[in-house]
């Protein structure tokens, strides 16, 4: 499956999030909404830039996401990192 | 050390209290991010990939160990346990939360700590050679100087909104430990043909997309015009530097495209009219208040080469690695500089968590009269070692995994944050280093290739100084996936030159079988002890062109 997901900054605390389809930010990919059309994703970016005018985010933006081994991914690599955290120091608590 | 007086204490209290309400201002709504944005910037609060990210100013890359325990404090309460060091000697932490950063500010004026100015337009944070002070070949300590430039650029009405950031370096030394050339305004302390001591000025030095050496501007500069020629440079700047394309605003680019003589003429003819008030002209009296926060301590009188030290390096190999390697001669008999590397196999460079900067606290109150130093290269140093405190001082460090023998060589890579934090980079870089510096970390290959830097940057702002290492990496993205294109010959030191690029990019998993190659030429070309970077000027690029990519069958188009 390929579609679209919206990801934004939180503004108390700059982490990653994601829409999810009630509207709330939610910081796993897994729990956002999947626009699979067109007039889907203009939808959803319009509710993120409601929520960035009343200062919950901060730069909503869509990204391409696909499915891989069953989970979903951001096709750019940028967007994957910022989706999964950082590819270093894994050693230390989040 | 420097100690804040009671203008500095009201200064930066004043500050965070803005700071603190801008901040309840923007949570609260009443500042957009575009009217927020430029106010956390001059405060080092940036929005990177995954969170805030804070830069803490460390001036000129001095620390005492209660500041370091401070940030360890920081790092494990406001952060995720770490901090990591960078190529402007300044702090920088990846998890800060916006509604606790007034917190973290105050917490850090506790400690005579600041941000301001880490970031934004304007002149941000004074950086030195990280031996001033200590170090055997010095004209003079470039400290005070610093300080001086300090207090005169923070806040400057006329200088915070310059076209673009603004770097300031100065060394006391002949050998330039902290890349003078590559700096808006370099200074190098020089005696005239009389003997007095005074500055080289250089001006227009700069990485990033478009890097340049630096010009000499002035010869020598009398130590009390040091100021009013700064202003007037500034305000050339300022007047003429371009403010219409961000990537054309460095004053490096006004300088070339002026050329040098011509730039030099502005500002001689600004600086004659700045020095009609003497205002700006640096009292004799105030610069000695200044110098007295950095006289020498009371250094023991003791005799350089100790039996125990001399006995230790013939029967312990470890021991005499560290020693020949991150032990620098200092300038009074019986004590020794100590270089602390942050680039043990597998760590992100300049990294350091909270337990291991609680621990380097303790030791340099036990071995270092309490001071580091924090250097360009993403090190860090305990400037005033007993030498017969070394062994017991090596152990301790090994236990830490801050003793790998390795600084000025191979694996002592400097690497920006890349595409894991920064949001400007098009490539990772650490795990690049972390590939590197396990890929070689044998003692003996990195004893036998010597003296050869490896910088790596995830995008054209180099912010891993990649156009200025002998070996350089340079992150770049194509269809979505990363590749590295490797310069040659670059350096930063008094011989500065910037590297030459070998050829087309590779991929990651290439970068160590290259760097192999490269590494395996060298080392049949040389001559005798000739450096890396003597035999690259000595032999050029064709050599290490036809090694890298003459021999392998999996090169990138």
């Amino acid at each position: 499956m390929t579609g679209q997901m919206i990801l934004a900054n939180r503004l108390t605390d700059g982490r990653v999030v994601f829409l999810a389809a009630d509207g709330r930010w939610v910081d796993d990919i897994a729990g956002g909404a999947v626009a699979t059309a067109p007039g889907v994703a203009s939808q959803l970016l319009a509710t993120a830039r409601v929520a960035e005018s009343r200062n919950a985010v901060i730069e909503p933006c869509l990204i391409d996401i696909r499915q891989v081994a069953g989970h979903r991914q951001p096709v750019a690599w940028r967007e994957a990192i910022r989706a999964t955290g950082p590819t270093v120091r894994t050693d230390l608590p989040a | 050390m420097y100690r804040y007086d009671e203008f500095d204490h009201t200064l930066v209290a004043e500050r965070i209290a803005t700071f603190r309400r801008q901040v309840q201002r923007r949570l609260s709504g009443d500042l957009t991010e575009d009217q927020f944005k430029p106010l956390r910037l001059m405060n080092g609060l940036y929005l990177q990939l995954h969170a805030y990210m804070l830069r803490v100013n460390i001036p000129y890359g001095c620390l005492s160990a209660r500041q370091l325990r401070q940030l360890a404090y920081i790092a494990r309460r406001y952060d995720r346990n770490f901090g990591h060091f960078t190529t402007r000697q300044n702090i920088q932490y990846n998890w800060i939360r916006l509604d606790e950063t007034p917190d973290v500010l105050a917490a850090l004026a506790e400690v005579e700590m600041n941000a301001m100015q880490s970031s934004g337009n304007c002149v941000r944070n004074i950086t030195a050679d990280q031996y001033a002070g200590r170090a055997r070949d010095e004209v003079e300590d470039p400290r005070p100087w610093c300080e001086l430039i300090r207090q005169w650029s923070i806040l400057h009405p006329e200088f915070s909104y310059l076209p673009r950031k603004f770097k300031i370096a100065v060394s006391g030394a002949p050998v330039d430990r902290a890349a003078v050339k590559f700096h808006d305004v370099g200074l190098y302390l020089r005696r005239n043909a009389d003997g007095v001591v005074g500055f080289e000025v250089i001006a227009g030095g700069g990485q990033g997309r478009l890097p340049y050496v630096g010009h000499t501007i002035r010869d020598w500069l009398p130590k009390e015009d040091l100021l009013s020629y700064l202003e007037a440079i500034l305000r050339i700047y300022n007047l003429g530097g371009r403010r219409d394309n961000p990537q054309k605003a460095r004053i490096k680019v006004q300088v070339n495209a002026l050329g040098p003589d011509e730039f030099r003429r502005l500002v001689d003819e600004e600086w004659a009219q700045i020095r009609r008030s003497a205002l700006l002209a640096v009292p004799r009296a105030e610069i000695e208040r200044i110098a007295a926060y950095f006289a020498d301590p009371a250094w023991e009188v003791l005799a350089d080469d100790p039996v125990a030290v001399t006995r230790q390096r013939g029967v312990d190999p470890g021991f005499d690695d560290w020693y020949r390697a991150n032990v620098v001669a200092h300038r009074t008999p019986g004590y020794a500089i100590v270089n602390l590397s942050l680039k043990a196999p597998g760590i992100a460079p300049g990294d350091l968590t909270a337990d291991q900067m609680d621990k380097v606290a303790d030791l340099a109150d036990r071995f270092s009269i309490g001071e580091l130093r924090v250097s360009h290269r993403q090190n860090l140093v305990f400037p005033d070692v007993r030498q017969g405190d070394l062994p017991a001082l090596w152990q301790e460090l090994r236990a830490l995994s801050l003793a790998t023998p390795n600084i000025g060589q191979l694996t002592d890579i400097i690497a920006c944050p890349g595409l894991d934090f920064c949001s400007l980079a098009n490539a990772r870089a650490i795990p690049v280093a972390q590939d590197l510096s396990r890929h070689f970390g044998d003692a003996a290959v990195l004893q036998d290739v010597g003296e050869l830097t490896i910088n790596i940057s995830g995008c054209m702002n180099a912010c891993g100084h990649h156009h200025v290492g002998n070996i350089g990496i340079l992150g770049v993205e194509k269809n979505g996936q990363e590749f590295y294109q490797l310069t040659l010959g670059g350096s930063s030191g008094e011989d500065a030159s910037l590297g030459d690029r070998l050829g087309r990019s590779i991929s990651a998993a290439d970068v160590p079988p290259a760097i192999d190659a490269i590494v395996a030429r060298y080392r049949a070309l040389r001559l005798a002890d000739e450096r890396f970077l003597d035999t690259y000027r000595r032999v050029g690029i064709e050599p290490f062109k036809e090694a890298v990519y003459g021999a392998r069958a999996r090169e990138v188009a």
